[in-house]
């Protein structure tokens, strides 16, 4: 499922296997719980680097989970399970006192997508993966938060428009250029290693973990407070 | 007026004859009983089209002004402003991928209505993007800073466009992020459009799962507008 390493002041969350790393109840329980030991550990200069192993980041929610319930009924309230479920690592990504960098050597797709965009820097493939917000071509409408997602990292209406309205499959190159990903490498060893320089360089930085979870979660106010996250005012400045 | 042509899965709205189109109440009425159409026949892999020689000046500020007096002009255009929320509203919650096809200017009234489609395709040698109102003395309606305050990111454009009056043409309305293209003559823009529509109506869209991520899109312009937002969980697979 996943696992966290720690490798001198990096956190490294990995989603393990070569399957899509669909998103589950399970798979949602693990990313909490580590997610909640990396928040335990953190200290200044920290950071987590968030990967997986494969040709998928990961595909999305479970749906042949959702469709095991046998109805549409059942189908429908699975599907909506999940999507609560997964506000909780939202929330948690957010509100993390570490700078967060998703490496993307595959596919990110759908609740994948919005998994990726929930760290701080986006890092990806420029051969290979793309970005896909697949629920137009699927027949699912967007889940509140998915659309403050989009609307607080994506400054860009047109891309916005391109990804949720058009299912745009962006790879690399596009997604720098658009201003969805940070930087795009050739090939998976490169992107883990960029991913690793990038986390050490923030790292260099020694912020202050509390403050620094503050400041991100101000930058996306309407995601903060619709995946229930409040805030508070650190006024003691280290000079 | 305007007309309502289907050819295969493209619905055509069309601007006809060689005037500028001024938005008044019979044009609205006209809009929203052929939109009304578009809903009810629409299919997935439908895609409306609207189009026009010259899209549209804006709202019918002579037949204001025809009220005789000053205080009947404002409540014409007061009235044009209302109805024509009716017209967004309805553009916003068509189940189907929406194409303003422009082959002339649109300006102020008529830029409100191209924005309001999901993809704008213009003229590069031809024709402006315009919000005249700053030149003309009127403020903007609510619902048109909304607007454009969801449809463009960049603050800048909005600036240039509502407070410096600028008159954008196609090349830069392209670089600028608020048209998807621009062409250089009347046949292209239309050629393109026909190709961009085919083009997306082969992804078979489900209409109101398409209307709903639409409208998620634009929240405040939609709850603005007087529309609701549904969900849909039934994934087809």
């Amino acid at each position: 499922m996943c696992t966290l390493e720690k490798r001198g002041n990096l956190f490294v969350l990995t989603l393990t296997g070569d399957d899509q790393h669909r998103i589950n109840p399970k798979l949602i329980g693990d990313l909490l719980s580590l997610l909640s030991q990396v928040k335990a550990q953190a200290t200044r200069g920290s950071a987590l680097i968030t990967q997986a192993q494969g040709k998928f980041f990961s595909n999305g929610f479970d749906l042949d989970w959702a469709q095991a319930a046998g109805s549409q009924q059942g189908t429908s309230e699975r599907l909506l399970h999940m999507v609560e479920s997964f506000k909780p690592v939202v929330a948690a990504l957010l509100s993390l006192p570490v700078p967060t960098i998703a490496a993307l050597t595959g596919h990110a797709a759908a609740c994948g997508f919005v998994f990726a965009l929930s760290h701080d820097y986006i890092i990806m493939r420029r051969d290979r993966g793309v970005l896909y917000m697949s629920e137009v071509d699927i027949g699912l409408t967007m889940p509140d938060y998915f659309n403050a997602v989009f609307r607080e990292k994506v400054g860009d209406a047109s891309v916005r428009r391109d990804l949720l309205l058009r299912g745009l499959k962006m790879k690399g190159d596009e997604a720098v250029k658009r201003g969805v990903a940070e930087a795009a490498y050739d090939g998976e060893g490169e992107v883990r290693a960029a991913s690793v320089r990038m986390a050490e360089e923030l790292g260099k930085r020694k912020w202050q973990g509390e403050v620094y979870a503050e400041i991100r979660k101000g930058l996306f106010p309407q995601l903060s407070a619709t995946v229930g996250l409040g805030h508070k005012t650190i006024a003691t400045p280290k000079l | 007026m305007c007309t309502l042509k289907k050819r295969g899965s493209l619905f055509f709205l069309t601007f006809t004859g060689d005037d500028q189109h001024r938005i008044n109440p019979n044009l609205i009425g006209n809009i929203l009983s052929h939109l009304s159409q578009v809903k009810a026949q629409a299919t997935p892999g439908s895609v409306l089209i609207t189009q026009g020689k010259f899209f549209s000046n804006g709202f019918d500020l002579d037949w204001a002004q025809a009220a005789e007096s000053k205080q009947g002009a404002s409540e014409r255009l007061r009235q044009m402003v209302v109805l024509f929320k009716l017209v967004i509203a309805s553009l916003l919650n068509i189940p189907m991928p929406t194409i303003a096809s422009l082959t002339g200017h649109a300006a102020a009234g008529g830029s409100v209505l191209a924005l309001s489609h999901d993809y704008i395709i213009m003229r590069r040698d031809r024709g402006v993007l315009y919000m005249s109102e700053v030149d003309l003395g009127l403020t903007l309606p609510g619902y048109v800073n909304v607007l454009f305050r969801e449809k463009i990111g960049d603050a800048l454009v909005r600036r240039d466009v509502f407070l410096q009056g600028l008159k954008m043409k196609g090349d830069e309305a392209v670089k600028r992020g608020v048209v998807e293209v621009a062409y250089n003559s009347e046949e292209e823009v239309r050629e393109a459009s026909v190709r961009m529509a085919e083009e997306l109506g082969k992804r078979k869209w489900d209409g109101e799962v398409y209307a709903e991520i639409r409208k998620g899109l634009f929240p405040q312009l939609s709850a603005m507008v007087g529309l609701g937002h549904k969900r849909i969980a039934n994934p087809r697979l």
